[in-house]
This record gives structure tokens, C-alpha cells and sequence, in this order.
């Protein structure tokens, strides 16, 4: 049974939940990383950046919860690139090179599919599969369904982060 | 032409999708683009819905890179407490 108070359709609720978890996320941020007079304050500010990117898809993915692939692919994403950068600093190289012959044979699974899909006139799928998280799995259906709800959210995305922006420049 | 879809989309109930399907899921992807080039709404491709939504996905994530930009320096500048304070009341109140 759907919980009515977080239905991922309602855009005031989605805007209320992911304004609340990306300020968790920012003032996070702010803690980890005062403004020091490191050396490098221009690979500090990069950093935070990069901090600051992340956290939004990642907020706005934990507004929606599990019920869409794309916000299920992108949470699994940033838990699986922490576990991934802890594994590296350990094992360098030997890590690495297995990650990469995994994906290899992934990407072979999926040419089948793609030639299929190519044959309707429809070149485009393959750019939209990269450009909506998890939409390398998807089929045609499910990409475009997908696509329609992750396009909404980041519209509601854009529009905190820059009310929030605005806010800070006042 | 449906044949041929019907014939191809043996290979698994995932893949099988009719043309009335297709046209309701590209619609409804129309809905969420923005219609500045659209003069006449009835006569787009699915293919050229499908290139719009990609350039439009394309600029949303560039608008969504400056504002990380923008509040990453503004995180270092601006005050801790009563700045936060105040932006959590008014934007989830």
C-alpha cells in the first residue's frame, strides 16, 4: 500500500522532501569542509562543487524513494562509488582492472537490444538511455515513462536550487 | 509495419509494445517539454520528441552544474547559523 503523505506525483510534497534533505546535504557539506587557507583553494572549491552536484541528484533521488528506476539506480550509484573509491585507496590497480572487464561484458549484453531498437528509427534511445540514470537497462516502454517523471523532478530540482541560491545572495 | 514489430517483439513480453502505446508515452513526454519550437503540436515525430527530450535532459543537468557552482561559493561566504536557520523555516515550513 502507497503511502498518500509520499506520493512521488504530488510536486509539493517531492519539493518539500528534497528541499529538506538537500539542506541536510549542504550543511553536511559545510561542516566536512570549512573554508581553511589550504594551498589549493581552487581544488577545494572543485571538490565542493562536485559535493554540492552530487548531493542534489541524490536528495532529489531519496525524495522519490524506490519506486522509479532512475532514483533506485542513482542512490545505488553514489552507495557503490563510495564502496568503490574505499576499495581503491586499498587495492589500486588489481580493483580497477576488474571493474572494467565487468562493464565490458555488460555493454555486450545490451548490442542485441540496441540493434533492435535502431531498426524502428528511433537513434536517439541510445542518448536518452545514457542521459536518465539506470536507462541503459530499460526497455524502450519503461525509458520513456521513466524519462517523463525524471524530467519533472529535475525541473523541481532546478527550481529549489535556485530559490535557494537567490536566498544565499540576498 | 506493425508486423514487423509484432514479429520482433517475440523475443521477450518486456519488449512488446504497441503503436498506441507508443504514441501515449511520447505524448506524454511532449507535455513536459518546453513548446517553443513546436508551431504545429500534432505533426512531431517521435523521433524528433525523443532528440528535443534529450537536449532538454542535456540542459537542465548544465543548469543544475552552475547552481552547484553558484551555491558552493556561496556556502563558503555566507554565515552559518542564522542563514540556515531562516532558509530551513521558510522554504519547508
Amino acid at each position: 500500500m502507497k503511502n498518500p503523505q509520499r506520493s512521488p506525483t504530488n510536486p509539493g510534497s517531492l519539493r518539500s522532501r528534497f528541499t529538506h534533505v538537500f539542506l541536510q546535504s549542504l550543511l553536511r557539506i559545510r561542516k566536512h569542509n570549512p573554508t581553511s587557507s589550504s594551498s589549493s583553494p581552487h581544488r577545494e572549491f572543485l571538490k565542493r562543487c562536485s559535493q554540492v552536484k552530487v548531493a542534489a541528484y541524490v536528495s532529489m533521488a531519496r525524495a522519490v524513494g524506490t519506486r522509479r528506476a532512475w532514483s533506485r539506480a542513482t542512490i545505488w550509484r553514489a552507495r557503490n562509488g563510495e564502496r568503490r573509491r574505499n576499495l581503491l585507496c586499498r587495492r589500486c590497480s588489481k580493483s580497477n582492472s576488474r571493474e572494467r572487464s565487468l562493464g565490458k561484458k555488460k555493454k555486450k549484453k545490451k548490442k542485441k537490444k540496441k540493434r533492435d531498437n535502431e531498426e524502428h528509427g528511433f537513434a536517439h534511445e541510445k542518448k536518452l538511455q545514457k542521459l536518465v540514470p539506470g536507462g541503459e537497462a530499460m526497455d524502450f516502454c519503461c525509458l520513456l515513462d521513466e524519462t517523463a517523471h525524471y524530467i519533472k523532478c529535475l525541473i523541481t530540482q532546478v527550481k529549489v536550487m535556485r530559490s535557494i541560491a537567490d536566498f544565499y545572495s540576498l | 509495419m506493425s508486423d514487423r514489430r509484432s514479429s520482433r517483439t517475440q523475443s521477450g513480453p518486456s519488449s512488446r509494445i504497441t503503436d498506441d502505446q507508443m504514441i501515449e508515452l511520447v505524448s506524454k513526454l511532449r507535455q513536459h517539454l518546453p513548446e517553443i519550437r513546436n508551431g504545429r503540436s500534432d505533426k512531431v515525430s517521435a523521433s524528433k520528441v525523443l532528440q528535443e527530450t534529450c537536449s532538454y535532459i542535456r540542459s537542465l543537468h548544465r543548469e543544475v552544474d552552475d547552481l552547484s557552482e553558484r551555491l558552493s561559493q556561496l556556502l563558503s561566504t555566507v554565515d552559518a547559523d542564522s542563514a540556515e536557520a531562516a532558509i530551513i523555516r521558510s522554504l519547508i515550513a
